[in-house]
């Protein structure tokens, strides 16, 4: 009697192994590292198919559709990693259309010699953002690289949700008269980044804010305010987010420097690298354009909610044909804040 | 944050405009320079000009170092990297200075070969960055491009010491520090301000981080000789102001001494150590050529023949080679105070921070980077 039996792979090794090449070849290695490591995890029916494509039910409404490329640097940062924040960042995208997020595609490309432990940690970490923001992950897909050739991981992930007719939120529907609102603190996200990176290190630790906000706008949207616009402010920052509304909807925009909530941490962080927290990106904040009689309701709803319970009132839209974000400093002088020139942090997100 | 925000209260900043004010005299104007960028920031960041009388007017002035490199300095480093094949590590803004042939650091980056082929540019923070790459990689030589007033001079200093306690025979500096009071005597002689008067100035704030290490002797020749208060002023926005207002009360006592408001960090004589450190790593170049000044005699430092090991021009054997502006640039202009960014012909329409042109759209800390992403709405904009 010999000792082979029938069908057995071994295990594999998540405590020595590493991706290569034949993680990517199409073999049994790739079967069993989409088995093993992501089917496993993510685990739902339509990814259990095991076909080339999910097929899904949907409810009434019309498609909302989104794609985001995660390449962050490092992949582990205090407050989360490039698997929650590939589920997060997409659901935020699908989200603030004003739709019901529901269902996720992820894309890896992988890097050869990439411990498999850490792929786990990162899958898992997909796994639990999905769970919790009940948006499962229903079909993907793995590429390996050679060594060298890219940065460990690199996740695409692309998401839909439906929106009902009649919800219309977009960047160009903002007017003169309505009210900025931003849901936090910001620029966590990338100063969280930045003190995770090998160079400086801050004695204070300063978390991401990588969060799901669909649950926030959904109770946004359940208040009945006149909500024009909803966008999250990622990479630029929340003064690049509000020029490209401004621009958007052919409008000029004051903010009053005082009204910005900045953790002492990060405003501290940014002071010392030269910083302006108005350009670090967030992963768990959302700016509100909404109508001046609506303002105090939006804000009452979302500080019932725990991702926005620091929401404040920021400023202002009005009439410019210049479409400038402006700022009235804390000093009390006034100045543009501009769209973000170059390269303020790389690969945050 | 302590110690910061005290520095930018908007109340203490009511109660100073208050007094500027007050003590400007209606019956003339007020000229005043300031000489670094990093004032220059602070202004258009808070917005101080709005808490001035209009008839308090401020230049800018030349402190920023970025923005006084010339393109052949740009050159040199670029050339470094292609023909020598170094690893060139720079301060983030130098990066996108544009440089000869359509080129930047930024951009010679780009179009660098296969990672590990060839020559390479890093951004890094600070120099030691540089020199924690040289160790970790002794078969690459890297090259610092090292730049700045008196006040990056030293940590250069540092690094070139440490280099040679080290023993690193792959670490080297592409040494562009230059000298403040050479920058303001050129000002004060140029024709502009002392035969046609076309750029009326009545007194500088003075540097803050450079006196520092300097100190504020250095000025006391040009408040004596050429009869202009200087003022010593910190880089926060309360800072400036004061500033502004000891300069008013000295224009119209008909005083013109060095006052320091930066008291809380600068002394007459600065800081000895450093300039010892300096004085032992570092010699006078016969001249140096700054954009917008022309060439200055006795400007810049270079690295002594002791240390010459270290001094990646003589490694490497790469000369300066004097490269014209771009012709339609009126930074040269802008940097001696001449000429206001907005006056630029091609400012804001093809010079942006996006695409610079010149210099001074290129730092935070250049006058026409600062003017176009702080203060543009003055041109332009509709008030709310």
């Amino acid at each position: 009697m010999n000792g082979v039996r029938k069908g057995y792979v071994r295990p594999l090794d998540l405590r020595q192994g590493r991706v290569d090449m034949t993680h990517g070849s199409g073999g049994r290695a790739m079967a069993q590292l989409i088995e093993e490591l992501f089917t496993s995890r993510l685990g739902n029916a339509y990814l259990g198919q095991g076909n080339d494509a999910a097929v899904l039910p949907i409810p009434p409404g019309r498609l909302v559709m989104s794609t985001d490329a995660h390449v962050v640097s490092p992949l582990f940062f205090p407050g989360g990693d490039i698997g929650c924040l590939s589920v997060h960042g997409t659901i935020n995208d699908v989200a603030v259309m004003g739709a019901t997020p529901l269902y996720l595609a992820a894309s890896f490309i992988l890097e050869e010699g990439f411990p498999l432990g850490d792929l786990a940690r990162i899958v898992e970490s997909m796994a639990a953002a999905a769970g919790d923001a009940a948006v499962p992950v229903v079909t993907g897909d793995t590429k390996v690289v050679q060594k060298g050739m890219g940065d460990g991981v690199y996740i695409t992930t692309t998401g839909v949700g439906v929106v009902a007719e009649g919800q219309e939120l977009s960047g160009d529907r903002a007017r003169p008269g309505d009210r900025i609102i931003v849901s936090g603190s910001i620029g966590e996200h990338g100063m969280a980044i930045m003190a995770q990176r090998e160079s400086i290190g801050f004695a204070a630790p300063i978390v991401s804010d990588t969060a799901a906000l669909h649950g926030l706008i959904a109770a946004m949207r359940a208040s009945g305010a006149a909500i024009r616009a909803l966008r999250d402010p990622t990479r630029g920052g929340v003064a690049t987010t509000l020029n490209e509304i401004a621009r958007q909807s052919g409008v000029g925009m004051m903010l009053q420097e005082s009204a910005l909530p900045v953790q002492a941490e990060v405003a501290a962080a940014c002071e010392f690298l030269g910083l302006d927290p108005l350009y670090v990106a967030n992963e768990g904040k959302l700016l509100a354009i909404v109508a001046l009689e609506d303002a105090d309701s939006l804000l009452a709803a979302m500080h019932a909610h725990p991702l926005g319970q620091r929401a404040a009132l920021i400023g202002t839209v009005h009439r410019d044909a210049q479409h400038f974000v402006q700022m009235t400093t804390a000093f009390g002088g006034r100045r543009i804040v501009d769209w973000l020139t170059g390269e303020q942090l790389p690969r945050i997100c | 944050m302590r110690f910061i925000d005290e520095f930018r209260d908007g109340e203490l900043a009511r109660g100073l405009a208050a007094a500027i004010r007050q003590h400007a005299r209606g019956d003339r104007d007020y000229h005043f320079m300031e000489f670094c960028g990093g004032h220059t920031h602070a202004i258009s960041r808070y917005g101080v000009t709005d808490l001035l009388p209009g008839h308090v007017r401020m230049i800018h002035g030349p402190g920023c170092p970025v923005c006084v490199l010339p393109i052949g300095r740009i050159d040199m480093a670029i050339r470094l990297v292609r023909e020598a094949g170094v690893t060139l590590c720079s301060y983030g803004d130098p990066m996108r200075v544009p440089a000869s042939g359509g080129l930047s650091l930024l951009k010679a980056k780009a179009a660098l070969g296969r990672a590990g082929v060839g020559g390479d540019i890093r951004m890094v923070y600070s120099g030691a960055d540089a020199l924690t790459l040289a160790q970790r990689n002794p078969q690459r030589q890297v090259v610092f491009f090292a730049i700045g007033f008196e006040t990056t001079t030293p940590p250069t200093a540092v690094l070139i010491k440490q280099a040679r306690a080290l023993g690193l025979g792959n670490f080297s500096v592409l040494c562009c520090h230059v000298l403040t009071p050479s920058a303001i005597a050129s000002i004060l002689e140029s024709p502009e301000v002392r035969q046609w008067g076309t750029v009326p100035l009545d007194g500088f704030i003075g540097p803050a981080h450079v006196s520092t290490i300097i100190g504020t002797r250095p000025y006391e020749f040009f408040a004596e000789e050429y009869r202009k208060p200087v003022v010593i002023a910190g880089f926060e926005p309360l800072d400036v102001m004061q500033a502004i207002l000891m300069l008013i009360e000295q224009v119209n006592s008909g005083r013109a001494v060095v006052e320091n408001e930066f008291s809380r960090a600068v002394t007459r004589d600065g800081n000895r150590k450093a300039q010892d450190l300096v004085a032992e790593v570092f010699e006078l170049r016969r001249s140096f050529a700054w954009r917008g000044l022309g060439e200055l005699p006795y400007s810049a430092l270079r690295i002594r023949r002791e240390f010459a090991d270290f001094d990646a021009e003589r490694r490497f054997a790469v000369g300066y080679e004097a490269v014209a502006d771009h012709p339609a640039c009126e930074c040269g202009a802008i940097l001696r105070g001449v000429k206001r960014p907005q006056e630029c012909r091609i400012f804001g329409s093809v010079c942006t921070p996006e695409n610079p042109i010149g210099s001074c759209m290129v730092s935070s800390e250049g006058a026409c980077a600062a003017h176009y992403s702080f203060g543009r709405f003055t041109d332009l904009a509709e008030a709310p």
